[in-house]
C-alpha cells in the first residue's frame, strides 16, 4: 500500500505544474475567510456575513465544506492531467514493463486521490476551527463537535468526483477531452432531469435522479445558505408553506456514491485490462 | 540448460488480423538471442504480449518455468520497447527512482547503471533535455536497475548515429559478457551478427528459424570462380559430385555446393581437367543474404 502511494505521489510532486496547481488550491482554500469581509446590501438592510453566524459552531462545519467543495475542481485537474500524462509519455506501459500489475497501477493512482482528498478534508477542519474559535460566541466542546457529519460527506465527495476523473480521463486518454466530457457529463444530467420531469412527473424525476453520479455527489452536502436566519426568515415570509428542509448529510447519499466510486474504478480497471497498449 | 522463457502456440489477431501466429520458442538461460524479421513481422507485438502490455489471443508462455506470476517475474527481467518512455519533467535519477520503488530494489543501483551508461554526470537534468542517444542510454540504465536475469531490447539503436550505435552496442555486449540472457530485437542484421548467439525469425507473425548464428549461416556456402572460358568451366564442373548448382552472374560463376568441398581440392581438381582459375573465392553466405534468403 505504502509503496504504490508513494509512486503516484512521486509523479504528482516532481510535476512543477501539479505542485503549483495544489499550492494554488490550498492557498483558495484558504481565501475561504475572506468571506468574514462580505457585506451585502439588500435593500435598506446592510449586513456582515460574519455577524449573521456563518462562521458559529456548527454552522460553520456546513459552509466551509459546501463552499471548499467548489474548489475541488483543481484537484481534479491534477488528478485527470497526471492520468493522461501516463498515456502521452507512454509510462503506463513502461509502469507495467517495469513490474507493476494493472490492478497495481489503478489502486496506486485511487490512493493518491484518496489522500488527497483526506489532506484537503483536514485542512478544511483545522482551518475551520480556527475560524470558528475566533468568530463563534459559543466555544464548549459539544457544540463544536457537532455536526461533524459534514466532513464524512466532504470526503466521500472529493472520492467520489477524483475516481469519476480518473474514469474519464482514462477512458479518452486526452485532458482536454476529459474535462469536457465531465462538463458534458452535467448537462446531459441535468437535461436527463428535466425530461424526466416533464415526462412523467417531479415527483419520480426526484426520485430518479438523485442516483446520478455527478446530482449523488452535490446532494451529499446540500446548500447552507437557506439555513441562515436571515435568509430562512425571508423564505419563510415568501413561502410559508415550505417543508422544513433536512440538511443533514444522508446515509443513502453516502452509499450512492460510494457505489458510484465503486463503479468508476473497476471500469477504470476493466478498460485497461481489456486495451492493448 | 535452465529454460528461462517457453512459449507454447502463442497468438495474437488485431482484429482480423493475425500478427502473431502460434509461435512457439524456448529460450536458454545465458544465451543472447536475435529476434529478426522485416518491419510489421510480429516482433513488437510478441514481445508486447510477454511483457503484458498486449493480451495474447490464444497460446501460453511461462517465465522462469510457472514458479511466479507475469508481474513477479517481470521484477526478474528489464526491458525497453520501441523508445524510451520517461517522465520528462523528473532528472534521469527521480525517473529511475520510480522506477526502483516499481521494481523494490535498492536505491543504491541508480549510481551504478548510470555510471555503467556513462550518465553519471548528468543525473539531475530533467530528461527532456537529453538526446535521443542519452535516453537510449537512460533507458538501458533504467532495464538493468534490478540486476535483471533477463534483458529485453526492442530496437535499442533505433534512429541513433553511428557513435550511439557503438556505444549501445558496448553495453550490450558487456552486459552478456556477465551471463545476463538477452532478447534483442532489430533489423540491423549485422548489429545481431555481431552480438548474438542465437537467431529467432518472423514472418508475417510466424517463426521460420530458430536457432544459432552458426547455423544460420552453416549451409555449404559457395565458390566464386572465372577463367578463360567460363562455359568450358561450367560444363566441366557438371560433372562433380559436391556441386549442386551453378549460376553465371557478371561473368563469375557462382557455384553452390551440396556436400563440403575445400577451395584446394576444387582446384586441382580443374586443374586435372587443364582449367586454370584466374579467380577464385570461397564465401559463405552473411546473416543479410541469408535473411533475405529466408524471408523472401
Amino acid at each position: 500500500m505504502k509503496r504504490l502511494l508513494t509512486i503516484d505521489l512521486h509523479k504528482i510532486f516532481k510535476n512543477r505544474a501539479s505542485k503549483l496547481i495544489l499550492i494554488t488550491y490550498f492557498v483558495l482554500l484558504s481565501m475561504i475567510a475572506l468571506a468574514a469581509a462580505v457585506k451585502i446590501n439588500i435593500g435598506i438592510n446592510e449586513f456582515q456575513l460574519a455577524k449573521e453566524g456563518i462562521f458559529e459552531f456548527p454552522y460553520i462545519w456546513h459552509f466551509t465544506t459546501y463552499s471548499a467543495a467548489y474548489l475541488k475542481l483543481f484537484i481534479a485537474i491534477v488528478v485527470i492531467t497526471m492520468m493522461t500524462n501516463e498515456y502521452t509519455y507512454g509510462t503506463l506501459k513502461q509502469n507495467l514493463i517495469d513490474g507493476l500489475s494493472k490492478q497495481e497501477f489503478i489502486l496506486s493512482k485511487f490512493l493518491s486521490l484518496t489522500a488527497l482528498s483526506l489532506v484537503s478534508t483536514v485542512f478544511v477542519f483545522i482551518f475551520s476551527l480556527i475560524l470558528g474559535l475566533i468568530y463563534s460566541k459559543d466555544t464548549s466542546s459539544e457544540v463544536i463537535f457537532t455536526d461533524l457529519q459534514y466532513f464524512v460527506g466532504y470526503f466521500f465527495k472529493l472520492v467520489g468526483f477524483f475516481s469519476m476523473c480518473l474514469f474519464l480521463a482514462i477512458l479518452v486518454k486526452k485532458s482536454a477531452f476529459a474535462l469536457g466530457l465531465l462538463f458534458i457529463w452535467n448537462i446531459i444530467e441535468g437535461i436527463a432531469g428535466l425530461t424526466l420531469r416533464f415526462s412523467i412527473s417531479e415527483k419520480f424525476s426526484d426520485s430518479v435522479q438523485k442516483y446520478f453520479p455527478l446530482e449523488a455527489m452535490s446532494n451529499l452536502i446540500k446548500e447552507p445558505a437557506t439555513q441562515l436566519s436571515v435568509i430562512k426568515e425571508m423564505k419563510d415570509a415568501l413561502d410559508p408553506m415550505a417543508a422544513a428542509k433536512d440538511y443533514s448529510v444522508q446515509f443513502s447519499d453516502i452509499m450512492i456514491v460510494s457505489v458510484w466510486t465503486i463503479i468508476f474504478i473497476g471500469a477504470s480497471l476493466l478498460l485497461l485490462k481489456k486495451r492493448d497498449l | 540448460m535452465e529454460t528461462i522463457l517457453s512459449v507454447k502456440e502463442l497468438s495474437k489477431n488485431f482484429g482480423r488480423l493475425q500478427a502473431v501466429k502460434s509461435v512457439s520458442v524456448e529460450i536458454q538461460k545465458g544465451n543472447v538471442y536475435g529476434i529478426l524479421g522485416p518491419n510489421g513481422s510480429g516482433k513488437s507485438t510478441t514481445l508486447g504480449v510477454l511483457l503484458n502490455v498486449i493480451s495474447k489471443s490464444s497460446g501460453s508462455f511461462e517465465w522462469f518455468g510457472k514458479t511466479m506470476s507475469t508481474t513477479n517475474a517481470l521484477k526478474k527481467i528489464g526491458a525497453i520497447i520501441e523508445r524510451p518512455n520517461f517522465y520528462p519533467y523528473m532528472s534521469a535519477a527521480e525517473n529511475l527512482e520510480l522506477v526502483c520503488k516499481i521494481k523494490n530494489c535498492s536505491l543504491d543501483n541508480i549510481t551504478r547503471t548510470l555510471t555503467l551508461v556513462g550518465l553519471e554526470e548528468r543525473r539531475n537534468e530533467p530528461f527532456a533535455h537529453f538526446s535521443l542517444g542519452m535516453k537510449q542510454r537512460l533507458a538501458i540504465a533504467s532495464a538493468l536497475l534490478n540486476n535483471p536475469e533477463v534483458l529485453i531490447l526492442d530496437e535499442p539503436t533505433n534512429g541513433l548515429d553511428p557513435q550511439g550505435i557503438h556505444q549501445i552496442r558496448d553495453i550490450i555486449k558487456s552486459v552478456a559478457a556477465q551471463g545476463t540472457t538477452i532478447l534483442l530485437a532489430s533489423h540491423l542484421l549485422d548489429e545481431v551478427e555481431k552480438v548474438c548467439t542465437h537467431v529467432l525469425i518472423l514472418r508475417k507473425g510466424e517463426m521460420i528459424f530458430s536457432g544459432s548464428v552458426n547455423q544460420m549461416s552453416n549451409s555449404e556456402g559457395f565458390f566464386e570462380l572465372s577463367a578463360a572460358n567460363n562455359a568450358l568451366l561450367m560444363e566441366v564442373l557438371q560433372k562433380h559430385p559436391a556441386v549442386e548448382k551453378m549460376e553465371l552472374l557478371d561473368s563469375k560463376v557462382l557455384v553452390y555446393l551440396k556436400s563440403p568441398l575445400a577451395a584446394e581440392d576444387l582446384n586441382k581438381f580443374l586443374a586435372t581437367q587443364a582449367i586454370y582459375l584466374n579467380h577464385l573465392i570461397s564465401r559463405k553466405n552473411t546473416l543479410e543474404e541469408e535473411f533475405l534468403e529466408l524471408t523472401r
